[in-house]
Formats: structure tokens, C-alpha cells, sequence
């Protein structure tokens, strides 16, 4: 990574950035594919490599492990319960008509009209030079450690509190889908 | 092939785009909720690169959270998903429409 | 990080309701026996004490100071935002008890869920950095969402919790992508050290589009118009007591993080979005208000005439650096939640056919049927038209004067028009009560539902009458702009 000094501002360099160049198209490719796929198993399958493909992209960024969350969480939960959904939905044979909605292109219309100036505004803004330290991101108490340990530590010291919510969090979807999910309404007096 | 933090811009903003297209244009609620998904993958992304440019490890932490969020939204949607299969027999965005005015 | 035993002092209020939250939950769960009656007695026992311990802190000396790394603070802001949404929650479990109990729906997980909605709103109005406010704004939304669509077997519960649920999830992500940006920007999240930051910045668009795109999420939780779409179905199909809720606790929550994000993490830019904030309210106060002309359906008539008022609520921000600050909209809240709750929980009242839709048309006659109930619906109604001597009336006289003092006069005399407009559809339903054949049998009403009305309109009048102490108390918790 010594190449990262000498351009000012650049985040990867030579090989790293034709990487990113590849994952960066391909996860955009997926995502075009998840949006106009009509049978909702490929959107998933587009969804999931296009979140495996970010994934990558964070760990050419110094992100291991919220790579590695991400094919955790993304991989390994959230695409397993939308599939179960999918094959629990399409048993009883559900045919769709049309894939988009009436409005699609007036829609499309809307996001460019609205999008294309702050695509500009992405491009042409210009951020200062900082002085990159590539070691800021698994040191603890000023000696190397790991990524993860690097995190934790933020995490548990300083984000203490919203991590405390985000529990709270999981237990209300978790009591939501239970509520939302069960078949019957059963009261009990 | 050198990358500077607004190419990742541009990158998470198209996909945010996409996903907001998917939210606005599909009619599958299933698929309405992919897209809210990638939207928040976009996030994530620009999350990243921020952290990366600023030595910073909270752009980490926050994504961690914003994983977090987005696991849960999509348990609340799928089981939402479900219950309306249940009533109506359709996952369609415009067959749930009985209020009117 | 240090936490000392003051910081958990400040802390308390929301740990005891999780607490109580779990502990309904447990209790619904492991003995099937328990009434339902004893579980809602239960959560408004919980939410007294929660509303007794903020009370203990707002005397407490320890306050004023961010506390769990700068993720926390109890200022005089919170402590009213607190006590104000707490009482919104136990006069929504007091509008349940009946309606709940009719319903073939567990009653603990409901106001288990109520209860950490409740946990939600408290972190959001004492969140002093993005991410903390970002994660509790979750919280509060996700718990709405499920309590949207209780009502399973119900085709219209379940529609307004997909739209909500879709909407809101939409919202989130925009909000999200602003705050990325700030934090792309400043490299930081605590909403003080983002000010500081910014002072020495030079501008740049980034970051104003940063802010537009959290403005755009925060307006969306508001109602405001062009992100109110959401609002009519939703309050129409939720169930109707959950719909006084989400008129009220959630918009209040959302008012008070727009205010304090803004007033302690932005005030440079406050020439930017002061003129975004004034526009959308214009518009939010002239849509919100002709389309309630249209409407026959009262709960989707009372959706139109609530985003109207967030239109006025939002004039109550633009105070920013004059001697009134939000003193306006804090004064406009107290009495928005009892009159625009009571108006709906005077719907619950009525709600005779189930599950249905409620048009005008029930109301007739209703000075027959219930005297009490049609003169305590007169009096809200004449509330929310602000007509004195009514709470209001004084809301909106500091409404209109903060934005006055701020330049705004155009504003000003908008809504003053816009107020006279409205008096148009609050009087057809008046008119309905007074002076239409009575259809129907008297109605009784259940005592906590009565209960419920009478705090309502007795706070709606008293703060009408006398509203010295009130707004003098209030003057105190404003957020200072530096």
C-alpha cells in the first residue's frame, strides 16, 4: 500500500482499484438485476451476490470486519428468511401480472430529474487532503491489534448506548414478527 | 487504475438510486423490500469509504448498526409480507389498496 | 468512558421501562390467566413512575450535561419532551383498554409494545449525537409499525402497516444517506462537535445536500407536506386508538430531534434550511387544510386537519436566534397533544360498528346521545380551530408571533387564513352533534376511555384559561442557539 501516498486523496491504487472497478460494476449489474427480475428467487439471488461484491469492496477497505458481517448477517440471515418467505408464498402458485407498477416511468422520470444534480454535486465536490494511517484501523491502546478488536472497542466504549438500543431493537422485531407471523390470534381469558 | 473517495460516491449514490427506483417502480412487496435493502447497502458503502479517507473507525461502527437495522426492518417486512398473503392472496403493492379519498 | 452513578440517575426513566416492558411481556406470556384489564393497569402503574422519575429529574442538579459519551443528555428540552410523550402513552392505554379488550388480539404484547415505542421516543429527544438519535428513531419506528398493523385479521390494519412500514423504511434510508454524508464531511457524530466543526469549515454543497436529505427524513416522520402521502391511510387503517397515538407521541419525537439536530448541530446553515423549513410548512398548512374540506370519512378528515397543524408546529422552528427561540412550538405542542388526542379518542368513543370507517355522519346527534361527550368534542374542536379561550388559542398566538419575530410575517398571516379555513370542517362536524336528528340509543362510555377524554379536555381548557405558569415554565426549556 505504499502506492496510497503518492497520490494525493486516492484510496486505492493499481491492481486494488481495477478490483474496485470490477466489484463496483458487477454489484451495480446485480442490483439493476434485482430491481427488473420478475421472479422474486432471482431478485434474491441478484441481491444476495450484489451484497457479497460490497462485501468485497469493504474488505479492499480496510473493513474486514464489517465485511464479514455483512456475508454474516446479509448471507446467512436475511437472505435465508426472505427464500423461506418466497418458497412459503409461491406453493400456493402466485401469478404475477405485471411487474412494475403503472407509474414506472413517470417515476423513472422523477428519481433523474431529482437525482442527476446530486450526482453532479458527488462528482464535482472537492474534499481536502488528509493524511491517510492505514494502522488507525487495528490499533487499541496504541499497539497493532486486529480490525475487530479495533472495533469492538469503539463499539463497546464509546456507542455503548445506541448499541444498548439496537438490542432493545431486536427484541421488539422480534416479538413484532411473532405477533405479525402467528396464524391464529388466539385470546386467551 | 487510482480511486478517490468520489468515485465511491458515485458508486453508492447509483446504487441508492437503484434501490429507490426498485422501491418506487416494482410491484412485489417482496421485491420493494429488497430494494429498501440496497439502498441501505449503499449507505453502508459511503459509510465505508468515509472511514477509510478519515482514518476514522465510527463510519465502521455505524454501518455495524446500520446492518443491525436493516436485519431487523426486514423480519418486521417479511412478516408483514406474509400476513397479507394470508388475507389477500397476493404480495402486490397496488392490490392492497381499500382506503380511498 | 466513565459512568458514574448520576449518569445512570439520568438514565433511569428509560431503563425502567424497558424493564416494564419485559416484565408485561413475561407476565402475558407465562400466565395465560392474567386480564387483561390487570395488564393495562400494570403499564399505566409503570408509566406513572417513569413520568414520577423524570419529574424527579428535572429538579435534579446532575443534569444539562451530555453523559455515555456524549451520546446522552438530559437538558430541560428532554425532560418536557419526556413527561409530555410519557402522558401521551398513558392516555393511549387508557383509549385501548376497551378497544383492545373487544378485539380477539393478545392484549401484552400491545402494551408491551407501547411501552417500547415510549422507550424509543425517550432516546430520540435525549440523543445528542447522530447515531444514538438514528437508533432510538429506529426503535420508536419499528415498535409503530407493528402496532399499525395489530390488527391482523383486519384487511385495513395490515394495508397501513405495509404502507407505513414501506414508506417509513423508504424515509429512513434517505435520512440515513444524509447522515452519511455529514459524517463523510465533519468525520464526527456528536451534534456539539459537529457545530464546532462547521464554524471553521468553508462551505461546501455536500454537505448541504447531507442536510437536505436528513430534513427530507425528519419531514417525512412529521407529515409534512410533500412527504405526508403516508398519513391519511395510515391513520385511517391503524387501529383507532393506535391512530391518536401516532397523531401525537411519535410527531412530538420527531419535532423535538428536528429541533435539537438543527439548533445544536447545524446553526450555520440555518439561512438554508429556515427558508426550506417556511416554505414546507406554507405549503404543509394550505394542502393539509383544503384537503380536510373534502372529506367525508372523520378519521381521514382528522389526518388532512393534523398534517395542517404540522404545518403550524413547523413555523415554530424558524424562531432560530430571535428572543422566542422554540418557545413557540413548545407551547403549541402542549396543547396539540391533549386537544388533537382527545379528538381522536373521542372517535374510539363512537367506534359502535367494529372496524369501520367513520364518517360525519356518526356524529349526528351526538348533543342527544351524549351531552358530555358533544360538548368535550365542541371544546376540541374550537382548540384545534384556535378559537380562545382554549389551549389552542394560545398555541398558536406564540406560534404566529415566533415566526413574526423571525421575519416570517407572510407566514404569519398565511396561517391565519388558513386557520379561518379550517373552521369550515370542524364546524360541519359541530353541526352534526348539535343539530342533526339523533340516529341510535344513548351511548355510554367505559371509564378509562372517559377517563381518558376528561384529562384531554380539562388540560385543553385549563391551559386555555390559564396559561401563565404554563408558558412561563415553558420559556425554560428551550434550546439556546449559540
Amino acid at each position: 500500500m505504499t502506492g496510497a501516498q503518492a497520490v494525493p486523496g486516492a484510496l486505492l491504487t493499481g491492481a486494488a482499484g481495477w478490483l474496485f472497478v470490477i466489484f463496483a460494476v458487477l454489484a451495480l449489474g446485480m442490483a439493476i438485476a434485482v430491481v427488473v427480475a420478475r421472479n422474486p428467487i432471482h431478485s434474491a439471488l441478484f441481491l444476495l451476490s450484489s451484497f457479497l461484491l460490497v462485501a468485497c469492496i469493504f474488505i479492499l477497505q480496510q473493513a474486514e470486519f464489517v465485511g464479514a458481517v455483512q456475508i454474516l448477517v446479509y448471507a446467512g440471515g436475511i437472505m435465508v428468511l426472505f427464500l423461506f418467505v418466497i418458497m412459503l408464498v409461491h406453493q400456493r402458485g402466485v401469478r404475477e401480472r405485471l411487474t412494475f407498477q403503472h407509474q414506472w416511468d413517470v417515476a423513472l422520470l422523477f428519481v433523474l430529474a431529482f437525482l442527476l444534480p446530486f450526482l453532479y454535486v458527488l462528482w464535482t465536490e472537492r474534499f481536502p487532503d488528509l493524511p491517510q494511517n492505514l494502522d488507525a484501523f487495528r490499533t487499541v491502546r496504541g499497539k497493532i491489534a486486529g480490525n475487530t478488536q479495533a472495533v469492538a472497542w469503539v463499539l463497546y466504549r464509546d456507542y455503548l448506548l445506541p448499541f444498548e438500543v439496537a438490542s432493545v431493537f431486536l427484541l421488539v422485531a422480534m416479538i413484532g414478527a411473532v405477533v405479525l407471523g402467528k396464524r391464529s390470534a388466539e385470546k386467551v381469558d | 487504475m487510482t480511486i478517490t473517495i468520489n468515485h465511491f460516491l458515485v458508486v453508492s449514490f447509483l446504487l441508492f438510486s437503484i434501490g429507490l427506483l426498485g422501491v418506487l417502480v416494482r410491484r412485489n412487496f417482496l421485491t420493494v423490500l429488497m430494494s429498501v435493502e440496497l439502498m441501505l447497502n449503499a449507505v453502508n458503502l459511503n459509510l465505508i469509504a468515509f472511514s477509510r479517507r478519515l482514518s476514522d473507525l465510527t463510519g465502521q461502527v455505524f454501518s455495524v448498526f446500520v446492518i443491525t437495522i436493516a436485519a431487523g426492518e426486514a423480519a418486521i417486512g417479511l412478516a408483514l409480507t406474509i400476513s397479507l398473503f394470508r388475507q389477500r392472496r397476493t404480495l402486490n403493492v397496488e392490490d392492497a389498496n381499500t382506503m380511498q379519498g | 468512558m466513565k459512568v458514574s452513578a448520576s449518569d445512570w440517575l439520568l438514565l433511569s426513566p428509560e431503563l425502567f421501562l424497558t424493564a416494564a416492558g419485559l416484565l408485561i411481556l413475561s407476565i402475558s406470556a407465562f400466565f395465560d390467566k392474567a386480564k387483561e384489564e390487570f395488564l393495562a393497569f400494570l403499564t399505566l402503574l409503570f408509566v406513572g413512575v417513569a413520568i414520577g422519575l423524570v419529574a424527579f429529574l428535572s429538579g435534579y442538579g446532575g443534569r444539562g450535561a451530555p453523559i455515555f459519551a456524549g451520546m446522552f443528555i438530559v437538558d430541560n428540552f428532554a425532560i418536557f419532551f419526556k413527561l409530555l410523550m410519557l402522558v401521551s402513552i398513558a392516555l393511549t392505554v387508557l383509549a385501548s383498554i376497551q378497544f383492545v379488550g373487544r378485539a380477539p388480539y393478545p392484549a401484552g404484547d400491545y402494551y408491551a409494545l407501547l411501552l417500547f415505542t415510549g422507550v424509543g421516543m425517550l432516546f430520540m429527544v435525549s440523543g445528542n449525537n447522530l447515531v444514538s438519535i438514528y437508533v432510538a428513531l429506529e426503535l420508536m419506528a419499528l415498535s409503530s409499525y407493528i402496532l399499525a398493523g395489530y390488527f391482523k385479521l383486519e384487511i385495513k390494519s395490515t394495508e397501513a402497516a405495509l404502507k407505513y412500514f414501506v414508506l417509513g423504511a423508504f424515509s429512513s434510508g434517505v435520512l440515513l444517506y444524509g447522515l452519511s454524508l455529514v459524517y463523510g464531511i465533519a468525520g464526527r457524530m456528536g451534534l456539539p462537535d459537529l457545530a464546532k466543526l462547521f464554524e471553521s469549515q468553508a462551505k461546501s454543497n455536500l454537505l448541504l445536500v447531507g442536510i437536505l436529505l436528513i430534513l427530507a427524513g425528519l419531514l417525512f416522520k412529521i407529515a409534512a407536506v410533500p412527504f405526508h402521502v403516508w398519513t391519511p391511510d395510515v391513520y385511517e387503517g391503524s387501529p383507532t386508538p393506535v391512530t391518536a397515538f401516532f397523531s401525537v407521541g411519535p410527531k412530538l419525537a420527531a419535532y423535538a430531534i428536528l429541533a435539537r439536530i438543527f439548533y445544536v448541530g447545524f446553526p450555520k446553515f440555518h439561512a438554508d434550511w429556515g427558508l426550506i423549513i417556511a416554505l414546507v410548512s406554507a405549503a404543509t398548512m394550505v394542502f393539509g387544510n383544503v384537503a380536510a374540506l373534502l372529506q367525508t370519512n372523520v378519521k381521514r378528515m382528522l389526518a388532512y386537519s393534523s398534517i395542517a397543524h404540522a404545518g403550524y408546529a413547523l413555523m415554530g422552528v424558524l424562531g432560530f436566534r430571535t428572543e422566542f427561540g422554540l418557545w413557540g412550538i413548545l407551547v403549541y405542542l402542549l396543547a396539540y397533544t391533549f386537544m388533537n388526542f382527545g379528538v381522536f379518542a373521542l372517535v374510539v368513543f363512537l367506534e359502535t360498528k367494529g372496524y369501520a370507517a367513520e364518517s360525519v355522519a356518526d356524529f349526528n346527534g351526538l348533543a342527544r346521545r351524549n351531552m358530555t361527550a358533544a360538548v368535550v368534542m365542541l371544546v376540541f374542536l374550537l382548540s384545534l380551530a384556535g378559537i380562545p379561550p382554549t389551549a389552542g388559542f394560545i398555541g398558536k398566538y406564540y406560534l404566529f408571533t415566533s415566526a413574526m419575530k423571525a421575519g416570517y410575517a407572510w407566514l404569519a398571516v398565511l396561517a391565519v387564513l388558513m386557520s379561518a379555513l379550517s373552521l369550515f370542517y370542524y364546524f360541519r362536524i359541530a353541526a352534526a352533534m348539535f343539530f342533526s336528528e339523533a340516529e341510535g340509543a344513548p351511548l355510554k362510555s367505559s371509564y378509562a376511555l372517559t377517563a381518558a377524554v376528561l384529562i384531554c379536555a380539562a388540560a385543553t381548557v385549563i391551559v386555555g384559561v390559564a396559561p401563565q405558569p404554563f408558558v412561563e415554565m415553558l420559556r425554560a426549556c428551550v434550546i439556546k442557539a449559540p
